[in-house]
């Protein structure tokens, strides 16, 4: 229940900042729509601790702000490598001079559905990273430069993501049993 | 006007940045050489592009209204986009479109096998 009174919340809040009109008869058409949409997605059974992770409420902005530090600093590295050599001649050779792909299965011990879907996002929107194939246990990974690889390998991102989803796990195991609900 | 010199030189600061990150990105799509680097390069930078342009916007209309739309849409860019990015990729990987690898193209089959 906890589940569809937080779907409500969020339906709620996104169609009251897009409709801008706030008259009786379109708040009332905005809610059968949400109830409908509400009832549709239960039909489906899709209400669950996946599709809304309520327990990252709290930890999930902190996670970001530090991927944004990153999406922002690697931005650079990448306009960097895409600018370098453009006047310098047209030689194809100049181009290849910052760039080094590699791609590369990188295993991950990121057991959750939740944990392998907020790895492989991160890793895609952490530039010159991108995550190509996800396996049982292990992301193939396509670097713009092996610097980026490397620094990958090491793991601080899959850490924290650990961190996330392993509060995640134990707290849940008491909550499994109103997952129906 | 309620917009102090200030607030004007930031939302200049932010909307040029924010437009040069889209140009790299559009850049980033003609130079590389293939489908996976253009992926990396174009699919991030319209992310930031997109965030610093819709962060000006909300700071210039300073209206409750148009600031909640641009973070839903910021939001929802920051879900959305490295999943497209990461289906096109994943698409080219499977019909085993050619790879860069430095020196000349190869099939990433070959490179998979080299892997395994």
């Amino acid at each position: 229940m906890r589940y569809t009174f937080c779907l409500f919340a969020v339906l709620a809040f996104i169609w009251l900042t897009n409709s801008g009109h706030y008259t009786p008869l379109i708040l009332t058409f905005g809610l059968a729509s949400i109830l409908f949409v509400i009832l549709i997605a239960r039909r489906m059974k899709v209400v669950d601790q996946d599709s809304l992770p309520l327990q990252l409420w709290t930890t999930l902005p902190g996670y970001y702000i530090w991927l944004l530090r990153k999406i922002i600093a690697s931005n650079l590295e990448v306009a960097a490598c895409v600018w370098d050599g453009l006047f310098s001649g047209s030689f194809s050779q100049t181009k290849s001079a910052s760039i080094s792909p590699c791609s590369e299965r990188i295993p991950t011990s990121l057991r959750s559905d939740l944990g392998k879907v907020l790895y492989a996002n991160s890793i895609t929107l952490t530039p010159g990273t991108v995550a190509i194939d996800i396996d049982s246990d292990s992301v193939l990974v396509h670097a713009l430069t092996c610097n980026g690889l490397e620094e990958l390998k090491q793991g601080e991102m899959e850490q924290r993501i650990f961190i996330l989803t392993e509060k995640n796990t134990t707290s849940n195991l008491p909550a499994g049993q109103d997952k129906q609900c | 006007m309620a917009i102090s010199i200030i607030t004007e030189w930031l939302l200049a600061l932010l909307i040029i940045s924010g437009s040069f990150f889209g140009f790299t990105a559009a850049l980033g799509l003609v130079r590389m050489p293939d489908i996976y680097m253009r992926m990396s390069t174009s699919g991030k930078g319209a992310t930031l592009c997109c965030g610093l342009l819709l962060l000006g916007v909300a700071i210039l209309f300073q209206d409750g209204r148009v600031t909640a739309r641009a973070v839903a849409a910021i939001l929802f860019l920051f879900l959305t986009v490295p999943v497209g990015a990461h289906m096109i990729a994943r698409a080219a990987f499977r019909t085993h479109s050619p790879m860069w690898n430095g020196a000349s193209m190869q099939s990433p089959k070959a490179e998979r096998e080299k892997d395994d």
